[in-house]
């Protein structure tokens, strides 16, 4: 491609710059050049939310945002949210619950649990179920997904959405 | 309970969790090339030539001609090619690839390339289809004489659709040779299968080829068969090039090209005495394989030796083929071909009862297997079976019978009233390999090895070729071990396999994970104990080591040439109700409760345990309702998850999942076949709960909205 160009932007919480084309997806630079294999690709269209990150703060589906739409932005993945106080919280119910089996969709689902604690801390099962509704999963049939996000429900301050003092903001 | 049966948290979900765990597309080596397919535009014909644009330095082009053994990958037949030759038997059948260093530069040098053909009628679907590979016939008792003597005789069809596995990770090898050596790693459930493909495809022995499972992120059986295609590309580019080789399908390439659930058409014809007894069957069951045979004798197999499903019919005859057809070969999907005899079977109930004015549990119950029932094969059932106490157990939870009984009084479609309904059905799993198949073909081996450890006297580490693949075997078979040998569960290491490594103790299929081979880690494990105690100095360095193969206990009886005897060594059971909703003006169908009772012996572990049954049991109702998958103009009607939908958190409520207590003499602690139940009850139920709220016996599935406005309009 002759028309690349530099990318900057934030990602987990530090800046960075990438070398970058038109066509490429988000999914691509974070996987390829950012080395961050957490996002994961299960299909490539947007339809099982495996590949959740946040923009700006907002749940999206990088496989659906070209990489040039990010410029400036606030990008982060699970590698990121993982240095926060809710990750374990979050990942420990998921543990405790049963919610993970083969675990390819496993970051995303945290990434959706995530954004749907952080608007509303104590969901109902129906908010928990449509919160949940853009990702897929094959193997659990979800049961102890939901009550892996209903055991982390009441457990977390909005605090914990931030990295801890001295890391990077995410 | 028995005490392993408490749960434990899994030890791989931290990795997994936070994204750290490794998958085939995360792997990175240097210098390595990618590799694209190119694939046919017509469903059927005679390839007359293939045009191929000048290939730039460092691409190569593979083909069928890059396999010194044959091109074709073993999956039980050997006759699925890697790569066309002189036809094409479906749409999308790759005729050749592209290896290059630039991943995007492969798949456009690929869609450069065309081919000029002849082409020849197609078949699309099992309605049309005239030859076959397979042709199975068993006969039990003495079906003509019931059906000469019947005073009535009632037949009916029933049709099941096409079901992709949508495991969530897509299929994905990367191949390298070195040193006259071949090396796989991949997403796979059965490395012993890769390896011997490999082997007869390249003419290498078994020393010069490793295959090595990555993480698997979910398989259903969908990972069994196409792994040994896959696989074989690679390797082949690998060979050519000399460099590794990654290929990692993207979703819809793999929705195109992968095998999924064999679609099938069950005529049954029934036979019943003037006193309503039914006394015979006489069952037609095709299942539609596809362009090759790869696997489908076997899964027909399953499918004719369970026709009947739960129930003992004394006089039965049964004819079985595998259909051929022109899409993707039909491949292995969790329950193997019971999913649609077990299907048919129920709705065949359902439907006698209406014929013979029951209630579908009332005569249901009349014939349910019974201890020293014979099997359709005419095989003992020679273990309790509970389903006394099961039906007992589901009345309580769903209330079943008195809400049949409400909805049945009630009046059925109106504008305004959501039209309700409930369904029960029974399911039967024998688990392991069918007939002799423990014994003559797996041959099974385990191995367990203490070694020395600086944080404990010795660890013991388990070394058998069985894959985790999200369903919990990395936990429960440490648990048999670690409970057999009474050491803490951190102690037992279990990795994933490299046949360089471990021995072969078979594939991760048929339920036979826990059942076969945990049986095999128990004993090993006792007598592993013994061993260290004797030992004088046991471990100075050296591992001690236990290996155990499995022998098929005496007192089953099978005759591969007739299909008798005892096909499965042990049985599971279960009970399943569902219950709908449905939108009289839309007809969509909502399901508002699921519940079910199994028999697995005893659980391993109880939270993996209902891992796997409300995962099977969405997987199973979204097989009856909204999973549809077409050959539409010869291609495949559905290739993304846009177009194909699986079930998500909107989908189904959670199924209230109970079990009973009911040990099996031959597997370990107790327990036996678990992962393919929950796969064989819950679409029967489905459907009778439809035809309940609807007033019509539905008799094929996915039962749409689309479906229900045609047939009830």
């Amino acid at each position: 491609m002759n028309n690349n160009f530099t990318l900057s932007f934030t990602l987990d919480g530090r800046p960075v710059s990438f070398n970058s084309s038109p066509d490429k997806r988000l999914l691509d630079l974070l996987r390829e050049d950012a080395g961050i294999t957490a996002v994961r690709e299960g299909c490539g269209e947007g339809e099982c939310g495996a590949c959740s990150v946040f923009l700006d703060g907002m749940l999206v589906n990088s496989c659906c945002v070209p990489a040039v739409n990010v410029a400036g932005c606030n990008v982060t993945t699970i590698e990121g949210f993982s240095r926060t106080a809710a990750f374990k919280i979050i990942s420990e119910s998921y543990s405790e619950a049963g919610a993970v089996q083969c675990g390819f969709c496993t970051p995303g689902f945290i990434m959706a649990s995530a954004a749907l604690l952080q608007q509303n801390p104590e969901p109902t099962d129906d908010e928990i179920r449509t919160g949940l509704s853009g990702n897929l999963c094959r193997c659990t049939g979800y049961t102890m997904i939901i009550d892996a996000v209903r055991l982390a429900a009441g457990k977390l301050k909005p605090t914990d959405f931030s990295a801890p003092d001295g890391d990077d903001n995410l | 309970m028995h005490k392993i049966s408490a749960s434990v948290n899994r030890s791989d979900a931290y990795d997994k969790i936070s994204g750290k765990a490794e998958y085939v597309s995360d792997i990175q080596y240097p210098d390595m090339l990618y590799m694209s397919f190119a694939t046919a535009s017509i469903q059927h014909g005679k390839i007359l030539k293939i045009n191929i644009p000048e290939i730039p330095d460092g691409f190569y082009i593979i083909d069928g001609k890059d396999f010194p053994g044959r091109n074709r990958a073993t999956i039980v037949a050997q006759d699925w090619p890697f790569f066309a030759e002189d036809e094409v038997l479906y749409y999308g059948q790759p005729l050749l690839a592209v290896a290059g260093p630039d991943p995007a530069e492969c798949g456009l040098l690929c869609s450069s390339i065309t081919a000029e053909y002849e082409e020849l009628p197609a078949v699309s679907v099992i309605e049309d289809a005239v030859d076959f590979f397979n042709d199975y016939s068993i006969v039990k008792g003495e079906p003509q004489k019931a059906f000469d003597s019947a005073a009535m005789i009632f037949e009916n069809s029933y049709r099941t659709g096409i079901q992709e596995q949508a495991y969530m990770e897509p299929q994905g090898m990367i191949a390298e040779y070195k040193n006259g050596v071949l090396t796989v790693r991949g997403s796979m459930q059965c490395p012993f299968y890769i390896r011997n493909s490999l082997m007869n495809a390249f003419a290498l022995d078994a020393e010069h080829v490793r295959v090595i499972q990555t993480e698997t992120g979910g398989a259903f059986g969908g990972k069994e068969d196409f792994p040994s295609v896959l696989a074989g590309q690679a390797a082949a580019a690998a060979i050519k090039s000399g460099k590794t080789v990654k290929v990692i399908l993207d979703r819809r390439f793999d929705m195109m090209h992968t095998p999924k659930r064999h679609p099938s058409l069950i005529d049954i014809r029934t036979a019943v005495d003037n006193s309503g007894k039914i006394t015979a069957m006489d069952i037609d069951c095709k299942i539609d394989a596809g362009a090759y045979q790869s696997l489908s004798g076997v899964v027909l197999e399953r499918a004719v030796f369970v026709c009947t499903g739960a129930y003992n019919i004394e006089n039965i005859s049964v004819r079985g083929r595998t259909m051929k057809t022109n899409h993707v070969p039909s491949g292995a999907f969790r329950g193997f071909g019971g999913p649609q005899s077990l299907f048919a079977a129920e709705m065949n109930m359902y439907f006698l009862a209406e014929q013979l004015e029951l209630s579908p549990l009332d005569l249901k119950k009349r014939y349910l297997f019974k201890k020293n029932d014979h099997s359709v094969t005419s095989g003992i059932f020679r273990d309790d079976i509970k389903f006394d106490e099961m039906i007992r157990m589901i009345e309580d939870s769903s209330d079943y019978s008195n809400k049949w009984e409400k909805y049945n009084t009630a009046s059925k479609k109106s504008k305004n009233n959501l039209m309700k309904g409930i369904g029960i059905s029974f399911a039967a799993h024998g688990g392991a390999f069918t007939g002799n198949g423990e014994q003559e073909l797996i041959k099974s081996l385990v191995k367990l090895s203490a070694e020395p450890s600086s944080t404990a006297p010795y660890n013991v580490r388990i070394l058998v070729s069985n894959v985790e693949m999200g369903q919990g075997a990395s936990l429960t078979l440490r648990k048999i071990v670690a409970e057999t040998m009474k050491l803490p569960l951190e102690r037992i290491i279990f990795n994933r396999p490299d046949t360089l490594e471990v021995p072969d103790s078979g594939p991760t299929v048929a339920s036979r994970t826990i059942m076969i081979v945990g049986k095999l880690l128990q004993d090993a494990a006792a007598d592993l104990s013994i061993k260290l105690q004797t030992a004088a100095a046991p471990l100075s360095g050296k591992p001690v080591t236990v290996e155990k193969r499995y022998v098929h206990p005496e007192e089953f009886k099978w005759d591969e040439s007739t299909f008798t005897g005892d096909a499965y060594p042990g049985y599971s059971w279960s009970v399943n109700v569902v219950e709908v909703e449905i939108d009289p003006v839309t007809y969509e169908t909502h399901v508002t409760g699921s519940w079910a009772v199994y028999d697995v012996g005893t659980a391993i572990d109880m939270k993996v345990l209902c891992g796997q049954m409300q995962g099977g049991t969405a997987q199973s109702l979204g097989y009856a309702s909204i999973e549809k998958m077409q050959i539409l103009n010869g291609k495949p009607g559905q290739a993304s998850f846009t177009d194909y939908t699986i079930p998500t958190t909107l989908d189904f409520p959670d199924t209230f999942c109970q079990f009973i207590d009911n040990p099996y003499r031959y597997g370990p602690f107790g327990a036996k076949a678990a992962g393919e139940l929950p796969n064989e009850g819950p679409a029967g139920a489905f459907a009778a709960a439809v035809s309940q709220a609807v007033g019509k016996i539905i008799t094929e599935i996915p039962v749409t909205p689309e479906k229900l406005e045609v047939e009830l309009g």
